[in-house]
């Protein structure tokens, strides 16, 4: 069975469609990366299948192993296997990271049978799974995200997947606003995560990350549409010769 | 005059009857609704009070009389109801056992699941639900241990009644010394016709064992709408307070109208801290308490220390500004403060910080949750009087917004008549964001536990300054106070 089963997904935003009949398979194990310019509508493929409210869905499934996503509350989604790195991570004041991992890592959990992990599990989990991603422990005493610099926070994303163990995980735009190096080690951080049984989808705006996390496959996302499918050269050439071509290749096409 | 209660209740219950239009019944030893003269002086004659406390409520009433109500705020969304001054029953003798509830099957099931929500013991649960006590548990012997260990340190812990017989000199001394009589109109209400409360007295030097909890307190389960507190902390003694409860007590009152004075010595520390929860009213804003309180502590002696702590979630309405005059050289005064509302309910609350002494500090951090159509403002006084040199004062005041039809409202007002004060204000205004609420959603945590979390956050170094169980419960409790208001 396929990991995530994606078929005609319409979704739009106070009536404007931004996705236009979406169609992807992604298989265990498999990365795909997905790639577009500015407003093609990739963020929201992300916060669609991860279950964000403010979209409506117009038509279409969402399958995660056969089980429709798209009837679940967002937290099922999460328990049931999917994971977002956010673009922007949000802050929660006062709120230490350490104990809101734990609340997720616990719900999820439950989710799945297993007993909750008490305190002296847990940390050994986060201290064998902080170094993963070179995260200074300290920071998980902080506030959610509350003064973590840009890298901090994709790092800590980056780490709280690898706590969660999810089967689906999706990055948006990760590589935003790193430098090459806190690249790299995010990028180490996701390849380390890579198993027989897990699929990423990886949203880019540039093949640079690619190079790190190499993908399967990748999707070319134009104005709510796949227009191109195919091996990571795809990202070469959009690389060289961005997405203009591609615009009036399809605009000629239609 | 000499006072018998018996002929007292006859006598007024014949001047009353025809004039108000009712028929007394002096068996039920419930006085009817009304207030003059005469019930106050059948309130104190019930009580066997000293003339001059007598003549103390009866100059309080007098004054209460040439004042007006005051014209506090309330905003849209909260139909004020008017009060009744002559519609309230003023005595009340504790109900008989066979008014109450026999056992907990007889309780609403909707208060029985708020208990167990909050984690109230079983053998709590009917105590609060109204049922009659020795029946279910024997809480008579708990008390009794407890108040042994306190006589053993010399800390006098009982009713106010009690406190009028038995230490009247030390009553006489402080009541209405830090909160006068006539303060303000409900503080003089409160003065005329207060029914009990607890009077607490750690000598010169105790530490006091344990903290002091009302619960414990339960020889009054039936203290009343107007209750008055008097702490006193002599010289270099501590106590910490607990006032109140999470769990929502059964009370049919519109009106509470308390007094709370706290007297420090030098080196003396008072800690109170306060759980209110009274009823709230219905979602549609029907009903529910108004909980008008006067607050005030004096440090009075060098060095002394007072310090408020609360987590207001219940009544309709609350006016509360427990403060503090900071008399004695580096005294220190501090107000921690939780208030949410929700529904229809408002929260007016605050502090006032008065410097008199030298080097006085005060600190205030204040959090305001509004929910629902709830309404919450932070209202405060941070006064530098001319003497008080090198004062300093640190405020920080931060509002919490739960969707769009909420309010939050500040009103600092900071004084400062001494140039070598130091006066810091520090506000915030943040609204629960669905972003927040959605990235808790995406790690597995559902939306409850989500905003559980961030209000808990929100308000962390509030909880901090409780004891710590009294903040285990208040955590749960705002969770509780929360429910159904996130979409």
């Amino acid at each position: 069975m396929s990991l995530l089963e994606i078929k005609n997904l319409h979704a739009s935003v106070d009536g404007i469609e931004i996705l236009k009949g979406i169609n992807l398979t992604i298989e265990p194990g498999q990365v795909h990366s997905i790639m577009g310019p500015n407003g093609s509508g990739k963020s929201t493929l992300a916060r669609v299948i991860s279950g964000e409210e403010t979209y409506d869905v117009t038509e279409g499934s969402v399958l995660l192993g056969g089980k429709d996503l798209l009837d679940m509350d967002p937290e099922e989604r999460a328990r049931e296997g999917i994971f977002l790195a956010f673009q922007y991570p949000v802050e929660i004041p006062g709120v230490s990271t350490k104990y809101f991992l734990r609340t997720a890592v616990n719900s999820i959990r439950a989710h799945r049978g297993l007993d909750e992990l008490d305190a002296y599990g847990f940390l050994k989990l986060v201290k064998e799974k902080a170094a993963w991603v070179e995260l200074d422990p300290a920071l998980l005493d902080r506030p959610v995200n509350e003064g973590f610099s840009g890298g901090e926070k994709k790092r800590a994303e980056i780490f709280q997947m690898a706590m969660l163990e999810p089967t689906m995980c999706i990055l948006d735009e990760t590589d935003s606003g790193l430098d090459i190096d806190a690249l790299r080690i995010v990028a180490d951080g996701v390849n380390q995560q890579r198993s027989p049984d897990r699929g990423f989808l990886v949203i880019t705006h540039y093949q640079r990350l690619l190079e790190y996390i190499v993908p399967d496959v990748v999707h070319v996302l134009l104005d709510g549409r796949i227009v191109r499918s195919g091996g990571k050269e795809i990202a070469l050439e959009l690389e060289d010769k961005g997405y203009g071509w591609l615009e009036e290749e399809v605009a000629a096409g239609a | 005059m000499e006072t018998d209660p018996n002929t007292m209740l006859d006598q007024w219950a014949e001047d009353s009857e025809y004039k108000w239009g009712f028929v007394t019944d002096i068996e039920s030893e419930t006085v009817p609704p009304g207030l003059n003269e005469d019930v106050i002086r059948l309130i104190s004659a019930r009580k066997s009070e000293p003339e001059w406390l007598l003549e103390w409520r009866l100059d309080a009433f007098a004054k209460w009389q040439e004042m007006t109500e005051p014209p506090w705020a309330h905003w849209p969304d909260h139909d004020w109801r008017p009060i009744d001054y002559q519609a309230i029953s003023y005595f009340s003798a504790p109900k008989s056992d066979d008014d109450r509830p026999k056992s907990l099957d007889e309780v609403d099931p909707k208060l029985l699941e708020t208990y167990e929500k909050l984690g109230i013991p079983l053998e709590e649960r009917a105590a609060l639900a109204g049922v009659a006590v020795d029946a279910v548990f024997d809480s008579v012997s708990v008390a009794t241990t407890f108040r042994d260990k306190l006589a053993e340190a010399g800390v006098i812990f009982c009713s106010f009644s009690e406190a009028v017989q038995e230490h009247p000199e030390l009553v006489r001394k402080y009541l209405g010394k830090v909160v006068p009589r006539t303060d303000n109109f409900f503080a003089a209400l409160n003065a005329a016709v207060f029914t009990d409360g607890s009077f607490v007295y750690i000598p010169k030097g105790v530490r006091c064992p344990m903290e002091l909890s009302t619960y414990f307190r339960i020889n009054q389960m039936n203290t009343g709408q107007f209750e008055r507190t008097l702490i006193i902390a002599e010289e270099g003694s501590y106590v910490s307070y607990l006032e109140g409860c999470t769990a929502p007590q059964r009370d049919e009152n519109q009106l509470h109208a308390a007094v709370v004075e706290l007297i420090a010595m030098e080196d003396a520390e008072i800690k109170y801290s306060t759980i209110q929860n009274w009823y709230p009213g219905d979602e549609n804003g029907v009903g529910g308490i108004y909980n008008f309180v006067t607050k005030r502590g004096l440090c009075q002696g060098d060095r002394s220390h007072i310090s408020w702590t609360q987590v207001e979630t219940g009544s309709a309405m609350t006016w509360k500004y427990p403060s503090c005059v900071l008399k004695g050289d580096d005294s220190v005064g501090e107000f921690y403060s939780v208030a949410l509302t929700n529904n229809h309910q408002q929260a007016d609350t605050g502090t006032k910080m008065v410097h008199v002494g030298k080097r006085t500090r005060s600190n205030v951090v204040s959090k305001g949750i509004s929910a629902g159509k709830g309404h919450n403002t932070y209202r405060g006084l941070v006064k530098i009087l001319p003497g008080a040199a090198e004062a300093r004062n640190y405020t920080q005041c931060d509002s919490m917004l739960m969707g769009s039809a909420c309010g939050a409202h500040t009103f600092p007002v900071i004084e400062v008549e001494n140039p070598t004060a130091q006066v810091e204000h520090e506000a915030s205004t943040t609204k629960i964001g669905e972003d927040q609420i959605f990235y808790c959603n995406q790690r597995g945590i559902s939306s409850e536990d989500a905003v559980s979390m961030i209000v808990n956050g929100f308000c962390r170094e509030v909880l901090a300054e409780l004891p710590m169980e009294f903040a285990v419960e208040a955590r749960a409790l705002l969770a509780l106070s929360l429910e159904d208001s996130v979409g």
